[in-house]
């Protein structure tokens, strides 16, 4: 088993900076594979947008599908980063020094491509402008504010920028250490971004107020981001399932479980790639292992008294959707996968040391419970549509097409490249993190053990 | 009178420390000199006295811009259009607060960025006197003051134990 040991900062440079100032062949085979699924969605996507949206299997009344349940699962996704990053730090948990930036990108690529995806949906992705902006002067076609379609513009926008502008200043000291050892043009370009820091102790001291500044600032921003996207569903009065209270705080909860999961995801990818295992220990992935069974059991509760409380009205549309999700086939199929991936499986081996550090098994239970949410994702949003209703002349099931399927596997292919592009331009795990927890590390020894110590200010 | 600028390096904390307790004794004060470190020390590491700053006004002017900007934002494009609202009043509070919401913590958080920049005086890639040492773990102790203070300070720092040093003629950017 690895333990932590004493890193020398030569080392710790050539670690951290090999990915960005070295080349390798996996580099090069990993770009080229998730280039390869990119373009699934690139001619998923350029076919819908030639043939029109008749390409996809949405249909009346079945019109959100694969593409919406996609957006709102990598909208959970990018609550990864805040949750490792703000809330950790907020609580000064030194465990999560490797893995903030990690998560903090992972946050931002998530979002964009969730960004991406009612873009497409709409099928005529120019025009979405038109709804989102109030820049129509001409024909004064100006947002309509009431609409929680507009709700998400706004708050994933906010999201995108907050949490961009975060990694950015968390990243100027780790620029600077690449600029005083890039040459030529490239020293130039990391100087441009480094903004002349130069570590006075005024720079340092502002650096570390406006981290915990900025962590509670998007701390309200990241709650508010799941619990409007979940209003897209809940402010809908006509559809069974939809229309529910909880659903901000389930959503949030869920947005949680799923993107802190995806962390541990790319944590052991980080590990395996860049051979980075003095820097993930098992002893991180036991921590976030800890933490996820916390946050499932959270989740767990808020899916509860959905559930119960959808029941407990006796509203026979209800019942009856209820009915539908959990006894007919295929959607009784994917709620046993869905319960069975996203919490009985991973809770239940969470709660084994043995298993929170092991890293392959780590690895799958991310994979799982991200499955798992994906499925409850798709089983909110597509059987309380297909049901038949009094008033609808038509209904039917939804047949994801080639198109849609292409997109969503292209999604994760967008993702997964985002974060190997910024590993390949800038240091994927904060150097300068790593570097003060080296120097203020210690041990004391109290009776007959040797306690780890940590040195805060 | 240009000022001039001598960077002393040393890989110790404690020299460092002492050689600024030697300064201040010689009457040098925290505005003619700066450490340079890689890491973030902690408080007063070195005898140096805490700085003042104004970052926490920034979040607040940019709250208030942020809301204003939203304000103006979701009432015009209520009002612009002719829209039939059935004798409901024409604004409609709830999703304004939710849009004024967002555009408050865009505008602060914004605005804190804008902040720590300008406090910071992370003005530009320039550096002034540097070394690249430092990003390893070497400490640096920049004295800026007239040419003369300059000799002085430099003696000083090597009294303390630092023997590493570089110069340079500058206007002193780094203030």
């Amino acid at each position: 088993m690895e333990t932590e040991k004493n890193i020398t900062e030569k080392q710790l440079h050539k670690d951290l900076l090999a990915p960005v100032f070295g080349f390798s062949r996996r580099f090069w085979i990993a770009a080229g594979v998730l280039s390869f699924v990119l373009l699934a969605a690139g001619l998923g996507f350029t076919w819908m947008l030639i043939k029109g949206l008749g390409v996809t299997g949405l249909n009346r009344p079945v019109m959100w599908g694969f593409m919406i349940t996609n957006f709102v699962f990598w909208v959970g996704i990018s609550h990864a980063g805040v949750m490792i990053s703000s809330i950790l730090r907020l609580s000064r948990a030194e465990w999560r020094l490797p893995l903030t930036r990690a998560a903090e990108v992972l946050t931002l690529m998530a979002l964009f491509t969730a960004a991406l995806h009612p873009i497409i949906h709409s099928g005529r992705p120019w025009r979405t402008m038109y709804w989102a902006f109030p820049y129509d002067f001409s024909r004064e076609i100006w947002p309509n504010i009431r609409s929680p379609l507009i709700w998400d513009v706004s708050a994933i926008f906010t999201y995108l920028i907050s949490s961009t502008l975060f990694v950015y200043i968390a990243l100027i000291p780790d620029l600077a250490i690449v600029r005083d050892r890039a040459s030529g043009i490239f020293r130039s370009i990391y100087g441009a971004l480094a903004l002349g820091w130069r570590g006075t102790n005024r720079q340092w001291q502002l650096h570390g107020i406006v981290s915990v500044l900025l962590a509670a600032l998007i701390l309200p921003v990241f709650v508010s981001v799941h619990s409007i996207v979940s209003w897209d569903f809940a402010a809908v009065t006509s559809v069974e399932g939809w229309h529910s209270t909880i659903f901000a705080p389930y959503f949030v909860a869920g947005a949680i479980h799923s993107g802190v999961s995806a962390v541990v995801v790319v944590m052991a990818l980080m590990r395996w790639f860049y051979g980075w295992g003095k820097y993930l220990r098992p002893e991180h992935f036991d921590a976030i292992g800890k933490l996820l069974i916390a946050i499932a059991l959270g989740w767990f509760y808020f899916f509860s008294m959905e559930f119960i409380f959808g029941l407990y009205s006796l509203e026979g549309p209800e019942i009856a959707l209820r009915n539908m999700q959990i006894f007919q086939p295929p959607w009784s199929i994917f709620s046993i996968v869905f319960l069975l991936t996203a919490f009985f499986i991973p809770v239940s081996l969470l709660l084994f040391r043995k298993v929170r550090r092991n890293i392959l098994a780590m690895f799958f239970l991310g994979i799982t419970v991200n499955i798992g949410m994906w499925f409850e994702r798709f089983l909110i949003i597509v059987p309380g549509l297909a049901r038949k209703t009094p008033f609808t002349f038509d209904w039917g099931t939804y047949r994801p097409s080639i198109a849609e399927i292409g997109i969503v596997a292209g999604s994760f292919g967008l993702v997964f490249l985002g974060l190997l592009i910024f590993a390949k331009i800038f240091p994927l795990v904060p150097i300068s993190d790593q570097k003060e927890g080296q120097a203020f590390k210690g041990e004391i020894q109290i009776g007959r053990v040797k306690i780890k110590t940590t040195l805060q200010d | 009178m240009t000022d001039k600028q001598v960077l002393g390096l040393c890989r110790d904390a404690d020299t460092t420390a002492r050689a600024v307790e030697a300064l201040e004794k010689k009457g040098f004060s925290g505005n003619e000199y700066e450490i340079l470190t890689a890491i973030p020390y902690p408080e007063g590491t070195f005898g140096e006295k805490p700085g003042k700053h104004r970052l926490y006004i920034f979040p607040f002017i940019g709250a208030l811009c942020g809301f204003s900007a939203a304000l103006l934002l979701t009432i015009g494009t209520q009002l612009f259009p002719p829209l039939v609202t059935g004798g409901k009043p024409i604004l409609s509070i709830p999703p304004m607060i939710l849009i004024m919401f967002e555009g408050t913590m865009l505008g602060a958080i914004l605005f804190t960025v804008i902040g720590v920049i300008f406090e910071s005086r992370l003005f530009g890639p320039k550096l002034g006197l540097y070394d690249r040492r430092i990003t390893e773990g070497f400490i640096g102790l920049l004295i800026t003051a007239s040419p003369e203070r300059i000799t002085e300070a430099e003696q000083i720092m090597a009294g303390a134990g630092i023997a590493d040093f570089k110069h340079s003629l500058t206007g002193g950017n780094n203030k």
